[in-house]
């Protein structure tokens, strides 16, 4: 993959580093249960600190605080209506696009220190450094090409060898390049709903952003399209963070490093994956997973 | 037979009684639409030729003809097109995409529905006054073109925010996901994506408009044009200055169309007129119903080619 | 929606500079001024509809104040005799408007019932295949121009009703009602159509299980189901018929009615001349009026009535179909 870009806008001066990992030492020592033991923690790239989020008078997210770890996959499960989409569509601000909607508390992206939420920080640009895919497949009506062109024009790359350059290495990313190489400029409705969503995927990737967001990726896949997806989104987490909502309990099992579970708004439970599923700490959370609601 | 026997047999047949009446009622319709047109071409196909299509109106009708008429809405419909179509859809565009639901966007919406209603001759009374007094335009060609484009705005914004209605939302999420302005989700995604709608109202617009009699009437469009408005660059008779026609100088041009062409023929006494207005009629329908089918057929393209 | 600030602010979050950020910032704020422009240029379009509604009420209501000054108030709407050009001319609106309402009744016996009919056998009868490629067609007759539709009144309708009837005039309200009642069918049939579809198949249902058939379902539950949205169609045709211009100028002939005091209900026959207010606003624009005098202003009355009369259908049909939207 081409490094070279507008990702490495942020890079900050040494001295920033050293209060950054103050900070992220800080903001892990929330969670000791989690950082402890023989389990070294990574960075935190995002760190969720009393999220509220209203839709009119309806708080669908109840100050809600979570962890995002640097370049691992972490998940948020929950039964319908409990508020893990919306908490993940608060990451990139979709939530402006509708009115009547208001967010409380923080979002903070390090190593930056963005507050994405805040209300001086322009949503567009947050969305050009955090990505983001959808329930369905839902390539542009236009070329595969110019679908994971489009961002890139966007982000206001030029020159066409370079834009056919990153194309294809977002291609490659998601596990694409093989099955559409012959064939960029036919339209993306062409393609299998499975690889639709990989070039959803390509296309999220293409413009390097910080953090991917994933809302139920798979719900409109079958199985074996679910698993390419799954196996593709665990191998991402070499190069960005990965945020994933997912109503299927093994499919958080199977591919995240972390995993928030969340019931009616509020975070009820957070911790690494393997100890939620195996050993949770809370009973709601046990009953959750051994399929007694939900 | 038992009660609930006949009942059935009954209900059964009014089911079928009224499956006959409503089909030949809409039979009955369509084949008024076939007399309409074949009265129109038993009178008027034997007028019809080339000498017809390339002759100035004449007080002799076998020497009439419809050139400056056919020019004449040619040229309109230019100045039509180019007005309505760029205002009609940067305002569907905006209610549909940039406003917010408020009492402006609902009087804008009241107020649009009530301009598609208001009859065509109400516009012509306005443009009388405003065109061609107010601003000095005159019964030209400009005023003319833009009486019409007022006239078709509200069709081809409805057709616009039809259009945009029906792009899903989930591809407006994926775009400004991707970190565009709304102008970009609008100038990248929405308006290439509704092309088709668009063109579909447009076209049936403008068919409207080239049919429309009435408010060009009353501006005071000519029923007697022996000229054809100046071809941009063509060279300007002596007697006139000479040089070469600028490029815009047809707007200021009188004009006369094809239906206002067809309206005094049919208000002359004669069959020979009478035949020349059935020729006429017959271009009239071939240019409006084949705009109606051209947008059909751009509907159904489009239909085919986009899925979501 | 949240505006995107301007991207200075936008920026400030981000680390200062490494050089690259500023390239990015500045694009960033191009983007924002266009995005910023674009929705002003938009706006404005949008604004420009009101502007002609404000431009038709202002010019209609200022050229005819001189014309009511002159007239008055009272005169034009009671006076029986609408004689603008002759010596001593009268200037009463109730001809004019006679001649709409007779015209428009006409139009409306033909396009309300078929329009209505056609639109249950095409919702609730017939096949979707046969449907899609119908309504299209049916809908040509609107899009047929309406001089068309006038000489076809005037030469072959008309010449048709005199075999029944030889002392039918030449020019009279009946052939032109009637021809534009066919061109109103599918402003009927196809939005009561839309209306009648849109009503959830489980009203449907509720009535086959109890054992109606398919005229008694479509007549006591789906039109019901569907009225305000049929009531638009209604209505909406009516606002067409009121102001249709060509068919009654070409085939109406253009003379106002003649009222009788003694025989009002005469003035109601269809079978004989009249002018409606469009007729009347187009015979005036073929002759030689000039800019100013009472003739001009006459027209802009004229039109004002035509206006306030289909700007009350309009809004209701409007309204109607809103509220038929809402409903499912």
């Amino acid at each position: 993959m081409v490094t070279a870009g507008l990702g490495t806008m942020d890079r900050p001066g040494a001295e920033q580093v050293e209060v950054r990992e103050a900070a992220l030492r800080e903001a892990w020592s929330a969670w000791p249960g989690v950082a402890s033991g023989r389990h070294v923690p990574p960075p935190i790239k995002a760190d969720v600190r009393s999220l509220s989020f209203w839709y009119g008078k309806v708080q669908a997210v109840k100050n809600v605080s979570i962890p995002i770890a640097d370049r691992r996959v972490t998940a948020l499960i929950g039964p319908s209506g409990c508020g893990k989409t919306t908490l993940l569509r608060c990451f990139n601000r979709m939530h402006d696009l509708y009115r009547n909607t208001r967010y409380e508390g923080q979002i903070v992206l390090h190593p930056s220190g963005t507050d994405i939420i805040d209300r001086g920080v322009n949503p567009i640009e947050m969305r050009m450094r955090i990505g983001m895919v959808f329930q369905k497949p839902n390539p542009f009506p236009k070329s595969i090409f110019e679908n994971v062109a489009f961002g890139l024009r966007m982000k206001g790359f030029r020159g066409r060898s370079e834009i056919a350059d990153r194309v294809e290495a977002a291609i490659r990313a998601a596990a694409l390049w093989d099955e559409v190489s012959d064939r960029l400029r036919k339209p993306a409705y062409d393609l299998s709903g499975g690889q639709q969503q990989r070039l959803c995927i390509a296309r999220a990737l293409a413009t390097e952003p910080e953090m991917v967001l994933f809302d139920e990726p798979t719900s409109a896949l079958d199985p074996v399209a679910t698993a390419r997806i799954e196996e593709l989104v665990q191998s991402l987490k070499e190069r960005v963070t990965v945020l994933i909502v997912t109503h299927n309990m093994q499919q958080a099992g199977r591919v995240s490093d972390f995993t928030a579970f969340m019931y009616l708004g509020e975070m009820v439970e957070f911790d690494r994956t393997e100890k939620v599923f195996q050993n949770p700490g809370k009973q709601l959370t046990e009953q959750y997973i051994s399929g007694r609601f939900g | 037979m038992t009660s609930i026997e006949r009942v059935i047999r009954f209900r059964r047949y009014q089911d079928i009684g009224f499956q006959v009446l409503g089909a030949s009622l809409t039979v009955i319709a369509l084949l008024v639409l076939g007399a309409l047109v074949l009265d129109l071409a038993k009178t008027g196909l034997g007028r019809l030729s080339w000498s017809f299509l390339a002759s100035f109106p004449s007080r002799k009708a076998e020497q009439a003809g419809i050139a400056s008429a056919i020019v004449g809405s040619f040229y309109v419909m230019v100045v039509t097109a180019f007005t309505a179509i760029p205002l009609g859809v940067a305002a569907g565009v905006y209610l549909e995409e940039y406003s917010r639901r408020n009492w402006f966007t609902a009087v804008i919406e009241i107020n649009i529905a009530n301009l598609a209603g208001v009859p065509s001759i109400v516009y012509g009374l306005m443009a009388l006054s405003l065109f061609v007094y107010t601003f000095g335009l005159g019964e030209s060609i400009l005023a003319g073109g833009l009486t019409l484009a007022l006239l078709i705005l509200p069709i081809v914004i409805v057709a616009t925010r039809e259009a945009l209605r029906s792009i899903p939302q989930h591809i407006r999420e994926a775009a400004y996901a991707m970190g565009a302005t709304r102008w970009q989700v609008v100038r990248y995604h929405l308006l290439p994506y509704s092309t088709g709608g668009i063109a579909t109202g447009v076209i049936i617009a403008l068919s409207r408009a080239i049919g429309e009699t009435a408010p060009l009437i009353t501006i005071g469009a000519l029923t007697f044009i022996a000229f054809l408005p100046p071809t941009p660059f063509s060279p300007r008779p002596e007697e006139d200055g000479g040089g070469l026609y600028g490029p815009f100088e047809w707007l200021d041009s009188g004009f006369t169309v094809l239906p206002i062409q067809m309206f005094n023929w049919v208000s002359r006494p004669g069959d020979a007129f009478l035949a020349n207005a059935a020729a006429a009629g017959i271009v009239l329908i071939v240019a409006t119903l084949g705009l109606n089918a051209l947008a059909i057929v751009v509907r159904n393209r489009m239909r085919r080619r986009i899925r979501w | 929606m949240v505006q995107p600030r301007d991207a200075a602010q936008a920026a400030k979050p981000v680390e200062r500079s490494v050089p690259r950020a500023d390239a990015a910032a500045s694009m960033r704020f191009r983007r924002a001024v266009v995005d910023r422009a674009m929705q002003g240029v938009l706006g404005l379009a949008a604004a420009s509809s009101i502007a002609v509604t404000l431009g038709i009420v202002y010019i209609l209501i200022s050229e005819s104040v001189p014309f009511f000054r002159a007239v008055g108030l009272k005169t034009f709407l009671t006076d029986t005799m609408w004689t603008p050009q002759f010596a001593v001319p009268r200037y009463g609106i109730v001809p004019l408007l006679m001649g709409t309402l007779v015209t428009t009744m006409v139009a409306l016996a033909v396009a309300l019932p078929a329009g209505s009919i056609i639109a249950i056998w095409l919702s609730e009868f017939a096949p979707a295949r046969l449907r899609e490629t119908v309504k299209p067609v049916l809908e040509l007759l609107a899009a047929v121009p309406t001089v068309v539709y006038g000489y076809f009144a005037l030469l072959f309708v008309t010449p048709l009703l005199q075999r029944l009837w030889p002392d039918l005039p030449t020019f009279n309200m009946l052939g032109a009602g009637l021809v534009m009642g066919i061109m109103i069918i599918p402003y009927v049939s196809s939005l009561s159509e839309d209306a009648m579809r849109a009503v959830p198949m489980l009203l449907r249902e509720g009535s086959f299980a109890v054992g109606g058939n398919k005229i008694v379902t479509a007549t006591r539950v789906v039109f019901p189901a569907a009225l305000s949205g049929i009531a638009a169609a209604y209505v909406l045709g009516i606002s067409r018929a009121v102001g249709e211009t060509m068919i009654v100028a070409v085939a109406a002939g253009q003379q106002p009615l003649i009222l009788d005091p003694a025989r009002p209900l005469d003035a109601m026959n269809p079978g004989q001349p009249g002018a409606t207010i469009t007729a009347f606003i187009v015979s005036v624009s073929l002759g030689d009026v000039q800019h100013g005098e009472i003739g001009y202003q006459a027209i802009f009355a004229a039109g004002l009535t035509l206006f306030v009369a289909t700007l009350g259908f309009n809004v209701a049909g409007y309204l109607l179909r809103k509220r038929f939207r809402q409903a499912y």
